[in-house]
This record gives C-alpha cells, structure tokens and sequence, in this order.
C-alpha cells in the first residue's frame, strides 16, 4: 500500500510518502490511521486529532470508514485550503 | 471545452479571457483569486500553496463538467497556481463562457465554491512569527453545500 501526506500531516510525520503492507486486523482508514499512529512520534501527533483529518483512496475523498485494500493508494491531509 | 492548468507559473487573465471566447459566447465571467498582504493582523511575507498532483486536477475537471452540466456554458478555464506566492500575486482564474450573463456568473460561483471545498490544495502563510498551515473555514463549507439543497 502506498501512503501520502499533505500539508501539516506531512510535516509532523517529516516525509511525504511510504509504502508498506498493512496486517490484517487493518481494513478502514481510521484503523489504518491508528496502525500508523506506532510507527512514530510523528504519525501519533498527526494522528492525534483525527476530526482534523481528511482522507483519499485511489485519489477519491472518502470517509474514515472506506475499506482498504492493499493495492490502493491512501492519503491523508488536512481539510483543504486552496483558492 | 474545458481547460484545467495547475502551474508555478503567473497567467495573462486577458489572453485567458480571449482563449474562451468565440462567435456564440455572448458573456464571459471571470473570477480571480489574489494574495493578500496580511493574515490575520500579521503583514504577509508569503503564501505556499501545495497539492495532490493527480487528484488535484481530476478534481478540478470534475467540477467543470459538473458547472458545465448545470448551466448552458460553452466553455470553462480554471488555473491554480501552486508554490511560493507573494502578496498581489494571481492565486486562482476561473472563467466561464455563455451565451447569456446568467449562466457565466453562476458557472464562476458554482465552481469557486467547490473549489473551496473540494480540491485538495492547501495554503501556509509565512509571517514574522514563522509559517503557518491556513484553517479551513465554516463558511466555506456551507457555501458549497448550499448549492446541494438548491434547485435552479
């Protein structure tokens, strides 16, 4: 599975991207976001709030209850800002 | 015809203007996004804007066709301008061609609020006390959702 991160998100966990295989007990975003939350300080503080965090698969806004699977690619960001 | 361009890169907005025109448009409106010299009461050095390369532009050429599916237009041009910005500089253009005023007003409307809302694109703004990541905004959010309880 291919991970990115946007904006805030991004600098909290310090890269932009990274490619892992999720366990199997991991199949929504909001427990693919938990799972992340270990891998370090980083990702725990950008996970912290996730009422603060908007999600992408396969480049489609989707809610934190979408299913995953493992050739997706998943992003996660904050609520966007442009315009 | 739709154009979506994302770009470092400033735009000419009356080359944008002529590039949607023709014999059957009898209206252009146009909407541009500007940087503003302050953030809240801190003078503004700069604002970065960032995206999702890839869904960026699928979103934008979403909400084209959805603007040009809702009203008669004939043709739509929207630029977002990504990177460093400083103030005055363009940060957005959104064009739309109509036969009539109506549908080319509403068109920039319709499509500037979903951009809002709908595009992942994000903005941080550099002041004397450092660079900060910009808050979405309520306002925002409801002005795009509005358009989904109204019929026209």
């Amino acid at each position: 599975m291919r991970i990115l991160y946007f904006a805030w998100v991004r600098d909290n966990i310090g890269y932009s991207q990274e490619e892992l295989s999720c366990p199997k007990h991991v199949r929504t975003i909001h427990q693919l976001a938990e799972y992340l939350k270990l891998r370090s300080e980083g990702h725990a503080r950008a996970f912290d709030d996730m009422s603060a965090i908007r999600a992408a698969r396969n480049q489609q806004f989707v809610t934190h209850d979408t299913e995953l699977s493992d050739a997706d690619e998943i992003a996660f960001f904050p609520p966007v800002t442009g315009g | 015809m739709i154009k979506i361009s994302i770009q470092q890169e400033d735009f000419d907005v009356s080359a944008e203007i002529k590039s949607i025109s023709s014999k059957t448009v009898g209206a252009i409106a146009t909407f541009s996004g500007i940087v503003r010299d302050s953030s809240e009461s801190n003078p503004l050095i700069s604002l970065t804007l960032e995206h999702y390369p890839g869904m960026s532009e699928a979103a934008l050429e979403k909400i084209a066709d959805a603007a040009m599916q809702k009203g008669s237009l004939e043709a739509v041009r929207i630029i977002h301008r990504v990177g460093r910005l400083l103030p005055e500089d363009n940060i957005v253009f959104v064009g739309c061609a109509s036969a009539h005023r109506h549908a080319a007003f509403e068109g920039c409307r319709y499509i500037m609020d979903f951009l809002k809302t709908d595009a992942p694109f994000w903005k941080s703004e550099e002041t004397q006390e450092g660079r900060i990541w910009v808050s979405e905004r309520e306002k925002d959010q409801n002005a795009s959702k509005s358009w989904l309880s109204k019929k026209t």
